[in-house]
């Protein structure tokens, strides 16, 4: 099997900023700037696993209060209604808004289990070094970091509902703790999915035909 | 230093995937490709027709309907005779009344702030080079531009509203106002322009500029 033809192998990386082809310098925290746009050049993003691992383990601890306390609190006529993430999608349900609740459903329950579940799986598999289907994986990756942020969908909605239904005794929604730990836990994956260098799937199958 | 580096232009010819780090030639494109990576499939670049000056158009529509949008309401609401509507920047206001800073902020950045740097920054890049200066520290500006980018969430800020739209109807009469239009003009907007945006195309103008 022929080398592939990588920016590493011939001592550039590309920017992140513009796509620029930069040279630098194999020492793995060297740091360039592109001549193109001046942004930090690295051949990988220093410590990707380490920050990804922090990102992710911080997300997964506040999934838990972010499931577990409510999202919002609506008082009517005295009633006082409070919603968690899943019992909003069912209260949608219950309203027989169903296309509504399968939104709801998978941005801010299915999205982020599986967010969570797909970035552990690339982060363990390059740390082990294991080589299945670096294309799929890849493509995980993309999709992953495509679609994370649509589970702002409920803060949004949370943040209309506050503003928009404060009628007094009459109705009143307020936010909810649940809410802070869900949005933490949106931009924590973020960050990890932005930390995770997917160049480093790829970095296996090379170390192996250089053998 | 190795050959191929030493024929590189700072327009080179020579990419490399970015997520997969394999080196690609960009070779001769007609407008309207898109070139993608031969390994892991990622979009390497997509050559567009008259793509500044689209991009252009569109960013600066972009921040006409988000001035409309800041201006009127979002919806507004009707219950038992009582009446109330909000704005685009009401939801932060709240936030902040209920003692929320975090998401406040997190509300304010990712469906105003950012949405509306980034049309901004893309106007005050391409319209200058449209009429041959150079934008004000333009690297900084290409730069905080795709540092932006991925914060900006006016089209899941739509969605979000459409979903409060929908929970409301079940007690109450609501209505859509003309902000929640110009939002989603905003957004396609947006959406247009980035897709249109030839980044290589941008670095060639710019360095045309440059060099007079």
């Amino acid at each position: 099997m022929t080398k592939p033809r990588t920016a590493r192998s011939i001592g550039a990386a590309s920017c992140k900023g513009c796509g620029l082809l930069v040279e630098v310098s194999d020492a793995p925290k060297a740091l360039h700037h592109c001549p193109r746009c001046h942004t930090a050049v690295y051949q990988r993003i220093p410590d990707s696993l380490a920050r990804t691992w922090a990102f992710l383990l911080a997300a997964m601890a506040l999934y838990i209060p972010a499931n577990l306390y409510p999202i919002l609190t609506l008082v009517s006529f005295g009633q006082k209604n409070s919603d968690t993430i899943i019992s909003g999608v069912f209260s949608l349900m219950g309203a027989g808004q169903w296309s509504i609740a399968l939104i709801v459903f998978v941005a801010s329950v299915l999205v982020p289990i599986v967010k969570i579940v797909v970035l552990l799986f690339l982060v363990l598999s390059v740390q082990l070094k294991i080589q299945w289907r670096p294309d799929v994986r890849t493509r995980m990756y993309r999709v992953t970091e495509l679609v994370g942020r649509w589970s702002m969908v409920d803060i949004f909605m949370i943040s209309i509902l506050i503003a928009l239904v404060k009628l007094q005794a009459l109705a009143n929604v307020d936010a909810g703790p649940g809410a802070a730990a869900f949005a933490a836990v949106v931009i924590l994956t973020m960050l990890a999915a932005m930390s995770f260098d997917p160049r480093l799937i790829w970095d296996v199958l090379e170390e192996e035909t250089n053998e | 230093m190795p050959d191929i580096l030493r024929k590189l232009p700072e327009t080179g010819p020579y990419i490399a995937c970015p997520e997969c780090d394999l080196i690609h030639e960009r070779g001769r494109m007609r407008p309207g490709h898109v070139g993608v990576c031969r390994r892991c499939g990622a979009v390497l670049f997509k050559s567009q027709h008259n793509s500044l000056d689209r991009t252009l158009a569109l960013s600066l529509s972009g921040i006409v309907f988000f001035l409309l949008a800041s201006y009127f309401p979002l919806l507004s609401f009707r219950m038992e005779g009582a009446f109330r509507s909000n704005q685009l920047l009401d939801g932060t206001f709240e936030f902040v009344n209920e003692g929320y800073f975090f998401l406040a902020v997190v509300v304010l950045v990712s469906s105003v702030l950012a949405p509306f740097l980034v049309l901004v920054l893309v106007s005050s890049i391409l319209l200058p080079l449209k009429f041959g200066v150079l934008p004000f520290a333009v690297k900084s500006q290409v730069r905080i531009l795709e540092q932006i980018r991925p914060w900006a969430m006016a089209e899941i800020f739509l969605l979000g509203i459409l979903v409060a739209f929908v929970k409301l109807g079940d007690f109450a009469e609501v209505s859509v106002g003309v902000s929640f239009y110009s939002l989603a003009m905003m957004v396609v907007a947006t959406v247009l322009a980035f897709t249109t945006l030839d980044e290589h195309e941008l670095w060639s103008r710019i360095r045309e500029v440059e060099n007079g």
